[in-house]
């Protein structure tokens, strides 16, 4: 489904991401961890479109279609879904609104018709309770004022309105409470298919106790300098990331 | 002061002045006289050089004929869904055939009420503009609510625009809003073609002990009008004064709105917005004069600039001594779309009282890009997620205003314009 190859990325000419190569299955469960500063927001904004940063080298397929030159826009049509670290609050547009001027235009690129408002309403009810968000959340303005669990929350149950290929958890679970952690995960794997694949970014194992990877990938001076099965979250939960970066640096200087 | 002053302008508009109001005539003319045009480097009028822009944009300055208005044409100015009085203006001249009341109005030539006190709040000494609107006017309407009146459907005053030869038009208004009465009242100016003019508008507003007055005001005019407003309002004893200025083009204008809480429990509400492209220029000047205690006034503006446009506000709030307990609030946020936009913003509070919550602020920026982002990333369109958020930031002042006919004609053109390249 999603094929990266020697991806280099940079922002402001600081290279970030150094040759990342990555093959995502249908069915999947890829954990990307590693110390701060390792490169995994980037790799995950370079994945959704995000313009402050330039790819240098390398090319991305997603279902066999070149990803990279798409607006991002364009990349969520398609089906690439990405939950923000930090989600926007953005004043006066509510969630509501947004969501259905969001959810015509991806199906109109699907060749759908759009769903009226009695549709798109009965749709959200169902994707509300995957969540257990309220609906007077929903109507208020876009995240403003919201607790960081709302927020997140408010990640997953777009996510389950717009019914992506791929979604891609950008540290959904910074901020979260337990609570708020297991119903985020319940709403991720309910909503996990045959047919559609999940890249999870985190720094914490803990995440990983809810959505349980198939491989886990560590990022290190951005690339991927070792990928196992979801024991190696548990090693590096235990270890930290220091013999990683050991064993890196050591062969570098080697 | 410049030649145009003495010369050009002020004489044809004097010649043409009627044979009415003489001594008030007279009295403008020696204001004018007095205070001249406002030179390049007056304080007021430092971003607005509009006696330059008068000198360089209009070619015939006398003023300008009513020209004819056909029902039709009223019938597709007026917004959809309005249903209330509507009277109609041709050039700043009633038009009384083509205009309807209410129970409770009472609407009169300026010319056939001669004692209206005209000049007691909007005064020639403060502003030249007023003053000259005062020596020249042709005529104008003296509008009144009956004590006690409670009028809920709105009052349009249709103002039809057009002036071949650039000349100038002069609206002179006169409200006044009995006891214990409400109303609210729609300024509506539009322009029949893309012809330059100038229109010199004074309106005063005269508001009775717990009085309920909404002014609205929409400008949508063509992109060569030069025009001057200025809207004066006393208020009095526990009354409320909400005004919106709307101006969604023009090539300068300036909108002096001036506000006098002139007795205790006291509100005016102040709140505008300008959408501006191309060169249009627009400058929003405003000035509440907390005299009395207990008294309130809220005032939030908003401006979208786009291309070379340029935006001007200057906000000022006295708090004088004897005005104890005042609460007095100014918002002014503005987001420029291209490099060459300027906006310069001057928000200014003067108190002498000690007993008082005050607060003023500015903000000018860019769209936020963090924020285009997240939309785009949920597969909006570029564009459609530019006019959300500028429609988002625009709502807060839209919200403000509850006739629907205005706010849902607003929303309209203001969508059709951010779904376009604006």
């Amino acid at each position: 489904m999603l094929s990266i190859k020697n991806l280099h990325a940079s922002i402001e000419g600081t290279p970030i991401l150094r040759g990342i190569n990555l093959e995502v299955k249908a069915g999947e469960v890829h954990a990307i961890m590693g110390p701060n500063g390792s490169g995994k927001s980037t790799l995950a904004s370079v994945l959704a479109g995000r313009e402050e940063y330039e790819v240098t080298e390398g090319e991305v397929l997603f279902q066999g279609k070149e990803l990279l030159p798409l607006s991002p826009e364009d990349r969520a049509r398609e089906g690439v879904f990405l939950a923000f670290q930090y989600p926007i609050e953005i004043p006066g547009v509510s969630t509501t609104n947004f969501l259905r001027t969001a959810l015509n235009q991806v199906r109109e690129y699907r060749g759908q018709e759009p769903l009226d408002a009695v549709k798109f309403l009965s749709l959200m009810k169902e994707k509300m309770a995957l969540v257990e968000i309220d609906q007077k959340l929903l109507s208020r303005s876009l995240n403003e004022g919201f607790s960081g669990g709302e927020k997140k929350r408010n990640e997953i149950f777009q996510m389950a309105m717009l019914n992506p290929v791929l979604s891609i958890l950008d540290e959904t679970d910074s901020g979260l409470d337990i609570d708020a952690l297991r119903i985020v995960s319940n709403g991720v794997n309910k909503l996990k298919s045959d047919t559609t694949a999940t890249i999870v970014v985190t720094h914490y194992q803990r995440l990983l106790d809810y959505i349980v990877p198939d491989f886990v990938h560590v990022l290190y001076k951005g690339r991927i300098v070792k990928s196992g099965t979801k024991e190696l979250a548990l090693e590096l939960e235990e270890k930290g990331y220091d013999w990683i970066k050991e064993e890196v640096d050591s062969t570098a200087t080697v | 002061m410049s030649t145009l002053t003495q010369q050009e302008l002020v004489l044809g508009l004097f010649e043409a002045a009627p044979a009415t109001f003489l001594s008030l005539r007279q009295l403008g003319k020696e204001s004018f006289y007095a205070q001249g045009m406002p030179a390049l480097k007056s304080e007021e009028y430092k971003f607005t050089p509009i006696a330059k822009k008068l000198e360089s944009g209009l070619t015939d300055f006398f003023p300008a004929k009513p020209i004819k208005i056909s029902t039709e044409q009223v019938k597709s100015a007026v917004f959809a869904g309005f249903e209330g009085v509507v009277l109609v203006f041709s050039n700043g001249q009633y038009l009384p055939e083509l205009s309807n009341s209410t129970e409770g109005l009472t609407v009169n030539l300026l010319s056939k009420t001669e004692n209206t006190p005209l000049g007691s709040i909007a005064k020639a000494d403060n502003d030249p503009f007023t003053a000259l609107n005062q020596a020249t006017f042709t005529d104008g309407l003296h509008l009144s609510i009956d004590n006690k009146k409670v009028i809920e459907s709105p009052i349009l005053l249709l103002q039809f625009h057009q002036a071949q030869g650039g000349q100038v038009i002069s609206p002179r208004i006169w409200i006044e809003a009995g006891d214990f009465s409400k109303a609210t009242f729609i300024d509506y100016q539009v322009s029949l073609d893309d012809a330059p003019y100038f229109v010199n508008k004074v309106v005063e507003i005269k508001g009775g002990v717990h009085a309920d007055i909404t002014y609205h005001s929409l400008q949508e005019e063509s992109n060569q009008v030069i025009e001057v407003s200025n809207v004066v309002t006393d208020i009095k004893q526990d009354s409320q004064f909400t005004s919106t200025q709307i101006t969604l083009s023009g090539d300068m204008v300036r909108n002096n709105l001036t506000l006098n809480l002139l007795e205790s429990n006291s509100v005016g509400n102040m709140y505008g917005l300008y959408l501006l492209h191309g060169k249009s220029h627009v400058d929003n000047h405003t000035n509440v004069d907390h005299t009395i205690p207990h008294a309130e006034s809220n005032e939030l503006y908003k401006g979208i600039l786009a291309d070379q446009s340029r935006g001007v506000f200057n906000g000022k709030i006295f708090v004088r001594q004897i005005a104890q307990k005042t609460n007095a609030f100014q918002q002014n946020n503005n987001i420029l779309l291209s490099d060459d936009a300027i906006i310069n913003t001057k928000p200014q509070l003067e108190i002498w009282a000690d007993d008082v919550k005050c607060s003023h602020g500015c903000t000018v920026g860019q769209l936020d890009e963090e924020a285009l982002f997240y939309l785009q990333a949920r597969g909006i369109d570029k564009i459609t997620a530019r006019g959300l958020l500028l429609y988002a930031f625009a709502g807060e002042v839209l919200d403000k205003i509850e006739e629907d006919s205005l706010r849902n004609y607003i929303v309209n053109q203001i969508q059709k314009r951010l779904g376009s390249n604006f």
